[in-house]
C-alpha cells in the first residue's frame, strides 16, 4: 500500500474506450500510473513503472493477458495481476490465472466493486468472481485420478463450501458469517485455492478448460 | 529482333501458371518460342503413335523444376525420400515379374508400347506421391473436368448449365469418333487392340485440348461462388446488426434520462450479441439442458424487470420434467427478488452434485421476515414450495431483514 492509500494501478486493454471508461470509473479510488494496448509496450512499462496492480485484459494481440503476466513476473514478483474480461471463456480465464493472476472479474463489474478489488489484490488478497469460482468447482468436480500431489490435486470440503458460497453470491463478510469463521480464514482458504489452481498439474483442468467453452 | 537477342533465353522449366497437368508443354513452348497448343498436339500425337510422348512428358515432369524452384521432383524425390527407396524398388520388381510372367504367356500388346507406357506409369506413381499441393490439384482439376456418369447435378446457373451442356455435347463426340475408329480398325480381328488404341489416343487428345477450357471455367465458377457466400455473409451480418446493435443504440438514446432502461437494454443486447457471435454454429441454446433453460429464464426476468440476473453453473443435465419445474420455481424466486428485494442484481447458482440438482437465487436487498407473510399471499407457497414437492424436490426460503432472501431449490 502506497502512503497515501492509494493502489498505483497500470491498465492493459487493447480497447481505448475502455481503458477511459475504467479510468473514469475508478476515479480518484485509484492512482492510474499508466496504460498499454498491447504486451510488449506493456511488459517493458510495467518494469519500468513498477505499480502494485496491473489491470489485465484477457484477450490481447499477441498472446493475452498470460503472456503480460510471464513477461513482467520473473523480473517484477511483487506485481500483482487482477484479470479483467469480457469473454469468460473458461480456456482463457483459467489460463490466465495459471499464469500467475491473483484473480478475476468480469467487465461488467461496478465502479466500486471494481476499486474494491483492485484494493484487495494490492493487500495481498485474492479476488475470485463468482463466475471464477463455479470454474474452479466444476474444474475441480472430476475425480482426479492418478496423480502425483494429492493435496495439490484436490479440494479441500472447507474450500468447497467457501467457493460455493461465493459462487451463491455471498461477500466475504457473509460467507465468514454463515460458516462461523473468521473473514481472514475466509482469505486464507481463496488463497489455498488459487494456490492450487496454479500449481496443480492435474491434467483435466487444462483438458476440462478447452473442452468447456464459452458460458 | 533486338529485342529477342537481348532478353536472356527462359530457362526450361514447367510453367506455373498454364498448366494442364504438370505445365510441361507450356514450359517446352515457352523455351522453344512456341504457343503451347503446338507442344501438347505433338506429345499427344507421340502418346498416340507409340507411347513415346506419355515417356516423354513424365521424364520432363519429373526432370524439369517448377518455375521459381531450382530444384526437380527427381532431385527432391531423391534426397527427401531417400528411405523409401527399398520399398520402391521392392514393388518396382514385383511388377517387373508379374510383367515378364504375363509376357511369357503370350498375352501381350508389343514391346514398343508396353515399355514406355509402364514407365511413364511408374513416372506418374511418383510424382503423384512426390508432388505439392498445387500439382496434385490441378491433376485432380482435370480429372474432375472428365465426364462422369450419375454426377448429381450441379446447381443449376446458367453457366453451369452451360457447362454441363458442353461436357455432354464432348461426351457424345468422344463416343462417336471412338465408334467410328472402332469399326474403321475392326475389319480384321486382331485389329481390335489397335482400334481401342485409336479410341484412347481420341479422347485422351480431345481431353487435352479442351482442358483449358474446362479448367478456366471451373476457375470462374469457384471464384463466383467464393465471392457470393462471401457478400451473402456481410449482407447477413448487416442485417444482424441492424436489428439488433443499431435499433438498441437508437432506443439507448432515446431513453438516456433512464438509467435502468438503458443498463436493461444494454445488458439484453449484449447477451444477445455475444450469443450471435460465439454459439453461431452450434445448436441455439434452447432450453435443453438446465444451465441453458436457467440461464435463459434469467434473461427474461431481466428483461421484464430491469435487474441484472447473473447464472452461475456448475454441472449440467439435459432436462427433464422435474428439472423444467426445478427452472419455474427458480424463476418465479427471481421474479420475487426482481420486484420486491430492491437489490439491482440477482445471484443465480446452479450446481449438479451427485444427481441432484440444486438452484440458489439470491439477492442483497430488503428481505422479509418469512413468518411475518400474510397468509393471502400465495406467491411463494404455491409456485415455488409446493411445486417443488409435487416434483419429489424440496425449496428453502431464507431470509433476514435487512439482509436480503436466498431461495434454495434442491431436486
Amino acid at each position: 500500500m502506497t502512503v497515501n492509500n492509494r493502489p498505483r494501478v497500470f491498465l492493459v486493454d487493447d480497447h481505448e474506450l475502455f481503458r477511459s471508461g475504467v479510468r473514469a470509473e475508478l476515479g480518484d479510488a485509484v492512482d492510474v500510473v499508466g496504460e498499454a494496448s498491447e504486451v510488449w509496450a506493456a511488459v517493458e512499462m510495467i518494469l519500468e513503472r513498477r505499480p502494485e496492480v496491473v489491470l489485465l485484459d484477457v484477450h490481447l494481440p499477441d498472446g493475452g493477458g498470460r503472456a503480460v503476466v510471464q513477461g513482467v513476473a520473473p523480473h517484477a514478483p511483487e506485481v500483482r495481476f487482477l484479470a479483467l474480461s469480457v469473454s469468460d471463456a473458461a480456456e482463457d480465464v483459467i489460463g490466465v490465472i495459471r499464469a500467475g493472476a491473483r484473480g478475476y472479474v468480469t467487465k461488467t463489474i461496478s465502479g466500486p466493486e471494481l476499486a474494491d478489488a483492485i484494493r484487495r489484490v494490492a493487500d495481498g488478497d485474492v479476488v475470485f468472481s463468482r463466475r471464477l469460482a463455479g470454474f474452479v468447482l466444476d474444474a475441480f468436480a472430476a475425480s482426479p485420478g492418478p496423480s502425483s500431489d494429492p493435496d495439490l490435486d484436490q479440494l479441500t470440503a472447507r474450500e468447497q463450501e467457501v467457493l460455493r458460497l461465493i459462487a451463491r453470491g455471498y461477500p466475504y463478510k457473509a460467507i465468514a458469517k454463515e460458516l462461523v469463521i473468521s473473514a481472514r480464514t475466509v482469505e486464507t482458504h481463496v488463497s489455498s485455492v488459487l494456490h492450487k489452481l496454479q500449481l496443480s498439474n492435474r491434467h483435466d483442468l487444462t483438458r476440462w478448460a478447452t473442452e468447456r467453452r464459452l458460458i | 529482333m533486338s529485342t529477342q537477342t537481348t532478353r536472356p533465353a527462359p530457362r526450361l522449366s514447367r510453367s506455373r501458371n498454364d498448366r494442364l497437368l504438370g505445365g510441361v508443354c507450356a514450359g517446352l513452348a515457352r523455351a522453344m518460342g512456341l504457343d503451347p497448343l503446338i507442344v501438347r498436339v505433338a506429345i499427344v500425337a507421340l502418346t498416340v503413335a507409340g507411347g513415346t510422348g506419355a515417356l516423354v512428358y513424365v521424364a520432363a515432369w519429373l526432370l524439369l523444376p517448377e518455375e521459381g524452384s531450382d530444384r526437380s521432383l527427381a532431385q527432391s524425390a531423391a534426397t527427401d525420400r531417400g528411405k523409401d527407396l527399398g520399398e520402391v524398388l521392392a514393388i518396382g520388381a514385383i511388377v517387373l515379374g508379374v510383367i515378364l510372367l504375363v509376357r511369357s504367356t503370350g498375352i501381350w500388346f508389343n514391346d514398343a508400347l508396353v515399355w514406355p507406357l509402364l514407365l511413364a506409369g511408374v513416372g506418374l506413381a511418383v510424382i503423384w506421391r512426390q508432388a505439392g499441393a498445387e500439382d496434385r490439384s490441378s491433376v485432380l482439376r482435370v480429372v474432375d473436368r472428365l465426364p462422369r456418369p450419375g454426377t448429381a447435378a450441379p446447381p443449376l446457373d446458367v453457366r453451369s448449365r452451360r457447362a454441363a451442356l458442353a461436357r455432354v455435347a464432348l461426351g457424345v463426340v468422344l463416343v462417336v469418333s471412338g465408334v467410328g475408329a472402332f469399326l474403321a480398325a475392326s475389319d480384321a480381328f486382331s485389329a481390335v487392340r489397335q482400334g481401342l488404341l485409336a479410341t484412347a489416343g481420341i479422347v485422351a487428345g480431345l481431353a487435352l485440348i479442351t482442358g483449358p477450357f474446362w479448367v478456366r471455367m471451373g476457375r470462374d465458377l469457384t471464384q463466383e461462388r467464393r465471392q457470393r457466400i462471401r457478400s451473402e455473409e456481410r449482407a447477413e451480418v448487416a442485417a444482424h446488426l441492424h436489428d439488433s446493435v443499431l435499433q438498441t443504440l437508437a432506443l439507448i438514446q432515446r431513453n438516456a434520462d433512464d438509467p435502468r432502461a438503458v443498463v436493461t437494454m444494454a445488458r439484453r443486447q449484449e447477451r444477445e450479441l455475444r450469443g450471435w457471435l460465439f454459439e453461431n454454429d452450434q445448436e441455439l441454446p434452447g432450453a435443453d439442458t438446465l444451465a441453458a433453460a436457467l440461464a435463459r429464464a434469467g434473461e427474461e426476468v431481466e428483461g421484464l424487470h430491469g435487474v441484472s440476473i447473473d447464472v452461475v453453473a456448475v454441472g449440467d443435465l439435459p432436462l427433464d420434467d422435474r428439472l423444467r419445474a426445478l427452472v419455474a420455481a427458480a424463476r418465479e424466486a427471481m421474479v420475487n427478488a426482481a420486484k420486491w428485494s430492491g437489490d439491482d442484481t440477482v445471484s443465480v447458482y446452479a450446481e449438479v452434485r451427485d444427481g441432484a440438482a440444486s438452484v440458489f437465487v439470491r439477492d442483497w436487498g430488503a428481505g422479509f421476515d418469512p413468518a411475518t407473510v400474510a397468509p393471502d399471499r400465495h406467491g411463494v407457497r404455491e409456485s415455488i414450495v409446493d411445486r417443488m414437492a409435487r416434483h419429489g424436490g424440496h425449496a428453502v426460503v431464507r431470509s433476514t431483514q435487512g439482509e436480503g432472501t436466498e431461495v434454495e431449490l434442491r431436486i
